[in-house]
């Protein structure tokens, strides 16, 4: 397939970075957690699970909103949302970015998720069964629907660029940053809030997830319970929290002496159109979406050195990227290459994920370091490539992948690149 | 209730909602050009004092309750009438 480019493609690259996550409240923290393998997953503390089947998740812990914006503010804002305004002002700090007159219309917000406001919808639904229509607030509508991190997000920094919501479920975050990619290199915006953000750790997400089967279950040992690629994995555990990066037109940020903690060079897109769940027996969407995605960067598959994979830890998503990451790339280069599924720490963020593996794989690149994949102790035998299981691991990267892949069959990768 | 006591407890409610001081909270408070409340915050301020007086404030009513002082007449005068 060719893809048609008949515009003049402006580069792009990453000068900041921002995560609220179930291993720490800040990009630092969240890299130092992810380097360390420390495990972020824990019993449910955000609602009595006693009756679920799933009682683990990982919660982000002693977050404080009001450290990023006004108690009033906070008020009106479910949770998703004031994690993505959070975790876009550390970006826009570690950028050193100023939103002013001059620029606002030049900087736009990509915050994708795959249920929004879960928590209030929730909540609100409980008043309305109980107290009847009329106490229903009348925040209920804005506080849920899914848009409102990339709106928050704007009004809370004042970006008033190209604004949307992918809500592309577990593939969301990496669409957002894709969709930010495309307009600054096709010169409608200089610089692109983007990324995912999600809470769902919800009564009534778990109880739908756990009778779909999707979940873990196990309660009894909630830091082994999250085990990419490991033949004893029994399903994902939900994660919640947010990851931005700021994008920035390369001019731009070479014109204001910024920092580059990466370039990002290719964005593929595809769908199963297949079942609302499984993935496509032998992983032809997510292939797909690896081949595009290289192709699109102008890379051979042999220059790729790390991959951060969707690895939700369910049996049927591992062997089957597994599948395609040997099928896009060719046995051989497959096997030269290290993966890891960061998920086994922070759980699985569903539109989130995408965001906060965003993040750390751009600072695997800008720090020559791979973070590892933690509880994999018995490899499947269909999962047998190196997915650095025995703590993180120094080695230059120069290119690397991410990989989302949503319920819809939704196949989404990210190509980044060390700058130069 | 004394109107003093309706006044204590609507201040103290508005001071709630709309996350202000309480001591700032004053009789003659406009929600919205001294405490920063929007149209929804208004709404919202209502039904909290639809709840804690036990008592319904239809729109048209609603509508001319712009300060503390509005909203404490209203109640003083509703309660009476049920009472």
């Amino acid at each position: 397939m060719k893809i048609v480019t008949n515009f003049k493609s402006k580069r792009v690259v990453v000068t900041g970075v921002g995560a609220v996550t179930p291993v720490g409240n800040t990009p630092e923290e969240y890299w130092a957690g992810l380097l360390a393998g420390r495990n972020g997953i824990g019993p449910i503390t955000l609602f009595d699970a006693s009756k679920h089947a799933c009682r683990i998740a990982g919660e982000v812990k002693q977050f404080d909103p009001h450290q990023y914006m006004e108690r009033k503010e906070a008020k009106r804002m479910a949770r998703f949302a004031q994690f993505s305004v959070a975790a876009s002002h550390q970006a826009l700090a570690d950028a050193k970015f100023v939103i002013n007159d001059l620029n606002a219309e030049q900087v736009g917000t990509i915050v994708g998720t795959g249920t929004g406001g879960l928590d209030v919808m929730e909540a609100q639904h409980e008043v309305y069964l109980t107290r009847g229509p009329s106490r229903c607030s009348p925040f209920t509508v804005q506080m849920m629907i899914a848009n409102m991190a990339a709106g928050l997000t704007a009004i809370h920094t004042g970006a008033k660029g190209p604004n949307s919501c992918p809500v592309t479920a577990c593939a969301a975050g990496s669409n957002a940053v894709g969709d930010a990619f495309r307009l600054i290199q096709r010169g409608y915006a200089q610089a692109m809030i983007c990324g995912g953000a999600e809470a769902a750790v919800t009564p009534l997400s778990l109880a739908g997830f756990a009778s779909a089967k999707a979940v873990s279950t196990r309660n009894d040992d909630p830091a082994r319970a999250c085990r990419p690629f490991d033949l004893d994995r029994n399903g994902f555990v939900m994660g919640e929290g947010a990851g931005i990066l700021l994008l920035e037109e390369l001019e731009h940020a070479l014109s204001r002496g910024a920092k580059i903690y990466a370039e990002i060079v290719g964005y593929g897109m595809t769908c199963d159109a297949y079942h609302i769940t499984s993935p496509v027996p032998g992983g032809t969407g997510a292939t797909r979406a690896i081949e595009l995605a290289l192709k699109d960067a102008g890379i051979e598959p042999e220059r790729v050195d790390y991959i951060n994979a969707h690895g939700t830890s369910t049996p049927a998503n591992d062997k089957t990227e597994t599948l395609a990451i040997k099928k896009a790339l060719g046995e051989k280069n497959a096997r030269d290459l290290a993966i890891s599924s960061t998920k086994s720490m922070t759980g699985h963020l569903l539109g989130g994920s995408g965001g906060i593996e965003a993040v750390a794989t751009v600072l695997a690149i800008l720090n020559d370091r791979m973070p590892p994949t933690i509880n994999l102790e018995t490899p499947d035998p269909e999962c047998d490539l190196d997915y650095i299981s025995n703590g993180s691991r120094a080695k230059t990267v120069n290119v690397a992948l991410s990989n989302s892949f949503g319920f819809g069959g939704h196949n989404v990768t990210l190509v980044f690149q060390k700058y130069a | 209730m004394s109107q003093d006591e309706i006044l204590t407890k609507v201040k103290k409610i508005v001071a709630e909602q709309l996350e202000a001081e309480e001591e700032k909270v004053a009789p003659e408070s406009h929600f919205v050009n001294d405490l920063g409340a929007d149209s929804l915050d208004t709404v919202e301020l209502v039904m909290a004092l639809e709840e804690e007086f036990d008592i319904e404030i239809p729109d048209e009513a609603a509508e001319g309750i712009t300060t503390v002082r509005e909203a404490v007449n209203y109640i003083t005068e509703k309660s009476a009438s049920v009472a």
